[in-house]
C-alpha cells in the first residue's frame, strides 16, 4: 500500500501554518531590512542599517526592555503570590466557596482597555475619588500618573487586579487535581498547615506553577493596553515598554522598516529570555 | 391708485424681507442645528444640497473620535445623508492613530475611506494621495472668504490638498474675572510689588500662574491652580512647547527659519530661546493642577473650561467652552495674544537681543481631504463643501467640543460672538486677537516637511523628558536636536529643505 498520499493530508495544516506564523516572520525579517517609512514607502534593501541604529543609537528601546522586564516580573511575581493565595483559600471547604470563586474571576473577564480608563479615572491626580479619599484622611494628593517612580507601581497595581484571577484559576484548577494521598500522609504524621504547604503542597504545584508563571510571563511582557491607556508611556518616557515603543515607531512615526527591525531583536530576546527562565525556575522548583 | 402702489411696494417688501427667514425656517425645523441662522444661500447650502441626489452611494470617512472634529462629521454626515439619499459611513479614530489610519491604506494603493480627517501638518506626507480640491471649490464665495493665512496652510504651491474645516492658531486665555479685578490686583501688587495684567510675557504668566495657585480664588469651595496645559507626551504637546518658544526663537532680524537654518539645515531647537522656553515650562509644572503634567487637549479644555485654572493656552476650543451658557465662567474669561518675551535669541550673533518680542504660531488645525483612489470624489468633495456651508460653519464654532475654529473673514467680526450671548467687550477682544495673529509680520507656522510626525515626536519625547525631571533642559534639547540631525539624514537634507522652504517663505512674509 502507498502511503505518500498521506502527506496531502498536512497540506491544509501545513498551509495555515505557513500563512499565519512562517509567512509574517520571513516577512517582518525582511521589512526590517527595508527603509520602509512615510517618505519612502518601498521594501527597498538597506542591509543591516536598522540592527546597527538599534544596537548603537537607539538608547530609548534598551530602556523601555529593562523597564519592561521589571514590570512584567514584579508583577507576575505578585500575581503568583496572591492569586495562590486566594486559590489556596477557596480549595478548602469555606462558606459561599462558589461565590468567591466567581468573584474572584470577574478581573479577569472585564475589558482591559475599559478598566484601565476607569482606574485612569480613578488615580487622577486632581478629579479622581482614590486622591479625594486620602484627602479626606488629611493626606496629600498622591501623584498617581504624573511622578515617575509612582506611576510605575500604578501600572504594576492595574496589571496585578487585571491579571491576578488568570493565575487564581489555573492555580486553583492545580490544586483541586492534586492526589490526595501525600495530604493524608502528612495528616496522619502530624504536620502543621504550614509544614504541609511547604513539603506537600508548593511542591506538588511546582509543575503548575513554572507552567502558569511562563504563560503569565510571556502575557505581561506584551503589555501595551495598560500603558497605552493609562500613560501613554509617560510621565516623560517613565513607563514606556517595548511593545509601546515599537507600536510608537512603526504606527506614530511609520518607522515601519526600522519597527520590524525592533520587533524581530524583541522576539528573539523573548524566546532566549523565557527558554531560560522556564529552565531556572524548573531548576529551582523541581526537585527530583 | 397710490394709496394701492404702496400697499403693493409694502407687500413686496414686507415678502422681500421675510422671505429669508421663511426660506431659513424650511430648512432649520429639520435641522435644529442651525436654528439661529436657518440655512444661509449658497453653492452647498442645505438647499442646493437637497437637489443632490447620491441615492445608492456610499461615503466612507474616517474622522477624529467624538467630540472634537468628530461629532461634527458625524452631524454633517448624518445632515447629508438625509439631504441627498447617501449612505455614510462614519468611522472614529483617536487622533495619535489618524496618520497611520490613512498611510497604510494610502501606501497600499487602497482607498478604505474616501475622505480622511487629519491635521494640517500631514500635508506634505499625504499630498501625494490626496486628490486637489477642484477648481469649482476653489472659486466659490464660500472660499473666498477664507483667509489667506488658511489658504497657504492648506495649500501646497499653490494646489489646495486639504478643504478648509477649521482655523487655528494658539493664543491666551485668561480669567477676567481675577486679572481685572480691583481686589486682586490690589493684593497682588502688596505681595508681590507687581502688576496685575494680562501678562505681556511668559515670566509674567510663571509669576501670576504661581501666586494663583492651590487656593481658592474664586470662591466656589475648590482649590484653584495656575494654569492648564497640554503636556502629556503623543497628545499634541510639541505644539504647546512651540507655543511657549516662539517668543524667545522667532527673530524678526533673523529670517530664515525657526526650527531649522534653511541654509545649512541645522536644528535650532536646543539654541538658548528653545531652552529657556523649556526651562520656563519646567518651572510651570509647579502651577499646574495636579496630574496637570499629563494632561491631554481633553483635559486642558474640562480643566480651563471648567474653572479650574487662571491661564490656558492652545487652541479656541477651551475658550469657546469657557463662553458657553453652560459653563460656569460663562462671560468670566479673555483672550490675548500668546505672550511675549523681554529677550530673543539672535542666530546670527549668536547672542540675546533684548526688547520686547511676540510671535503669534499659527499652529496646525483640522484637515481634510479627499483621497486619490477614491470613486466617490465629487460626493466627497460636495460632503466637504456642505460641511464648511455658511450655516453648518456659524453654528459649529459658537460649540467649544466641535473643534471648528474660526478660519474666514467673516468670523473676526463681533457680532457674530455676540449673537451667541457672548458680552461685547469679550467678543471684541476675542475677534481683536485672532486679527492681530492675522496682522502680524513675525509669525511661527507648523513644521510641514516629510516625516513631520518623526520630528515632532522627537521633541516631544525630549520635552516630555524634561517635565518628569528626567533630563535637564539643554540634555533634552540637545537629544531632540539630534534626533533631527538623524531623521535628516534618513529624509534626505535637501527633501526636507525644499518642503520647510514654503513654510519659512511664510513666516518671511514671502507668500
Amino acid at each position: 500500500m502507498n502511503f505518500k498520499h498521506k502527506y496531502v493530508f498536512l497540506f491544509p495544516g501545513l498551509f495555515v501554518l505557513i500563512g499565519i506564523l512562517i509567512f509574517p516572520i520571513i516577512f517582518t525579517i525582511r521589512l526590517s531590512l527595508s527603509g520602509w517609512n512615510s517618505y519612502t514607502p518601498e521594501m527597498n534593501f538597506i542591509g543591516i542599517t536598522n540592527y546597527i541604529r538599534l544596537f548603537t543609537d537607539d538608547p530609548r528601546f534598551w530602556e523601555s526592555f529593562f523597564r519592561l522586564s521589571f514590570l512584567s516580573v514584579t508583577t507576575v511575581i505578585l500575581q503568583y503570590i496572591i492569586g495562590f493565595a486566594l486559590a489556596l483559600i477557596v480549595w478548602r471547604e469555606i462558606k459561599f466557596k462558589r461565590f468567591f470563586r466567581v468573584i474572584f474571576l470577574i478581573p479577569m473577564m472585564t475589558t482591559p482597555v475599559i478598566m484601565t480608563v476607569i482606574w485612569r479615572t480613578f488615580f487622577h491626580e486632581s478629579l479622581g475619588p482614590v486622591n479625594d479619599l486620602l484627602g479626606n484622611l488629611g493626606v496629600e494628593p498622591i501623584l498617581w500618573l504624573s511622578d515617575p517612580v509612582i506611576a510605575k507601581f500604578t501600572v504594576i497595581i492595574v496589571e496585578v487586579w487585571q491579571w491576578t484571577p488568570f493565575m487564581f484559576l489555573l492555580l486553583l484548577a492545580g490544586l483541586l487535581s492534586l492526589p490526595k494521598e501525600p495530604f493524608l500522609a502528612a495528616a496522619i504524621d502530624g504536620a502543621s498547615p504550614f509544614r504541609k504547604f511547604v513539603y506537600v503542597t508548593f511542591p506538588l504545584m511546582a509543575p503548575i506553577s513554572i507552567g502558569a508563571i511562563i504563560i503569565r510571563l510571556i502575557e505581561a511582557s506584551k503589555i501595551m493596553d495598560t500603558v497605552f491607556v493609562l500613560t501613554s508611556g509617560g510621565p516623560g518616557t517613565a513607563t514606556e515598554t517595548s511593545s509601546f515603543y515599537i507600536y510608537i515607531k512603526g504606527l506614530r512615526e511609520f518607522q515601519m522598516g526600522y519597527a520590524a527591525t525592533l520587533s524581530f531583536t524583541y522576539l528573539v530576546i523573548m524566546i532566549i529570555s523565557l527558554t531560560i527562565i522556564a529552565k531556572v525556575l524548573t531548576k529551582l522548583m523541581i526537585k527530583e | 391708485m397710490k394709496t394701492i402702489k404702496t400697499y403693493v411696494v409694502a407687500l413686496i417688501s414686507a415678502l422681500l424681507v421675510l422671505s429669508p427667514v421663511a426660506y431659513a425656517d424650511k430648512w432649520s425645523d429639520q435641522f435644529p442645528h442651525i436654528k439661529a441662522t436657518g440655512d444661509i444661500p449658497g453653492e452647498c447650502s442645505y438647499e442646493a444640497m437637497s437637489k443632490k441626489n447620491y441615492k445608492g452611494k456610499t461615503l466612507k470617512i474616517n474622522t477624529h473620535a467624538v467630540p472634537v472634529m468628530g461629532e461634527p462629521t458625524a452631524l454633517h454626515a448624518e445632515q447629508f445623508a438625509k439631504l441627498t439619499g447617501a449612505k455614510v459611513d462614519v468611522t472614529h479614530t483617536p487622533a495619535g492613530d489618524l496618520y497611520a489610519k490613512a498611510m497604510v491604506p494610502f501606501q497600499a494603493g487602497q482607498a478604505p475611506y474616501d475622505i480622511v480627517f487629519g491635521f494640517s501638518n500631514f500635508i506634505n506626507d499625504w499630498k501625494r494621495y490626496l486628490e486637489p480640491v477642484p477648481k469649482k471649490y476653489v472659486e466659490m464665495k464660500q472660499m473666498q472668504d477664507v483667509t489667506p493665512s488658511h489658504i497657504g496652510i492648506a495649500s501646497w504651491d499653490g494646489v489646495m490638498y486639504q478643504f478648509p474645516v477649521d482655523g487655528d492658531r494658539h493664543y491666551l486665555k485668561y480669567r477676567k474675572d481675577v486679572i481685572d479685578n480691583p481686589e486682586y490686583q490690589k493684593k497682588y501688587k502688596a505681595d508681590t510689588g507687581k502688576e496685575l495684567r494680562v501678562p505681556q510675557t511668559w515670566k509674567e504668566y510663571g509669576e501670576m500662574a504661581a501666586y494663583f495657585n492651590g487656593w481658592d480664588w474664586d470662591g466656589d469651595g475648590e482649590k484653584e491652580y495656575g494654569s492648564a496645559e497640554v503636556m502629556k507626551k503623543d497628545d499634541l504637546m510639541y505644539a504647546a512647547f512651540y507655543s511657549r518658544s516662539a517668543a524667545y526663537s522667532k527673530n524678526p532680524k533673523t529670517p530664515g527659519g525657526f526650527f531649522f537654518d534653511l541654509k545649512t539645515m541645522k536644528p535650532l531647537i536646543n539654541n538658548p530661546g528653545f531652552v529657556e522656553a523649556l526651562t520656563d515650562w519646567v518651572a510651570a509644572t509647579k502651577y499646574v493642577p495636579p496630574g496637570g503634567i499629563n494632561f491631554g487637549l481633553g483635559d486642558e479644555i474640562g480643566s480651563f473650561g471648567g474653572g479650574q485654572t487662571l491661564f490656558s493656552f492652545s487652541w479656541d476650543d477651551a475658550f469657546v467652552a469657557a463662553m458657553q451658557p453652560d459653563s460656569p465662567i460663562n462671560n468670566k474669561v479673555g483672550a490675548a495674544q500668546l505672550p511675549g518675551a523681554m529677550k530673543v535669541w539672535n542666530r546670527s550673533t549668536n547672542s540675546w537681543d533684548e526688547g520686547f518680542n511676540q510671535a503669534p504660531f499659527f499652529v496646525w488645525g483640522w484637515a481634510v481631504g479627499v483621497a486619490k483612489k477614491s470613486k466617490e470624489k465629487e460626493m466627497a468633495f460636495d460632503y466637504l463643501c456642505f460641511f464648511a456651508n455658511e450655516a453648518n460653519h456659524q453654528a459649529d464654532i459658537g460649540i467649544g467640543r466641535f473643534g471648528v475654529n474660526p478660519f474666514r473673514n467673516d468670523d473676526f467680526k463681533a457680532d457674530v460672538w455676540t449673537q451667541i450671548g457672548w458680552d461685547k467687550d469679550i467678543a471684541q477682544s476675542y475677534v481683536d486677537t485672532l486679527a492681530q495673529m492675522e496682522d502680524s509680520k513675525n509669525r511661527v507656522f507648523p513644521l510641514r516637511v516629510p516625516g513631520t510626525f518623526e520630528f515632532n515626536a522627537a521633541l516631544a519625547t525630549a520635552a516630555a523628558k524634561a517635565l518628569a525631571g528626567q533630563l535637564s533642559p539643554q540634555a533634552a534639547l540637545d537629544e531632540a536636536a539630534k534626533q533631527w540631525e538623524d531623521i535628516l539624514n534618513r529624509v534626505g537634507k535637501d527633501n526636507v529643505r525644499a518642503a520647510y522652504s514654503v513654510g519659512v517663505a511664510m513666516e518671511d512674509n514671502k507668500l
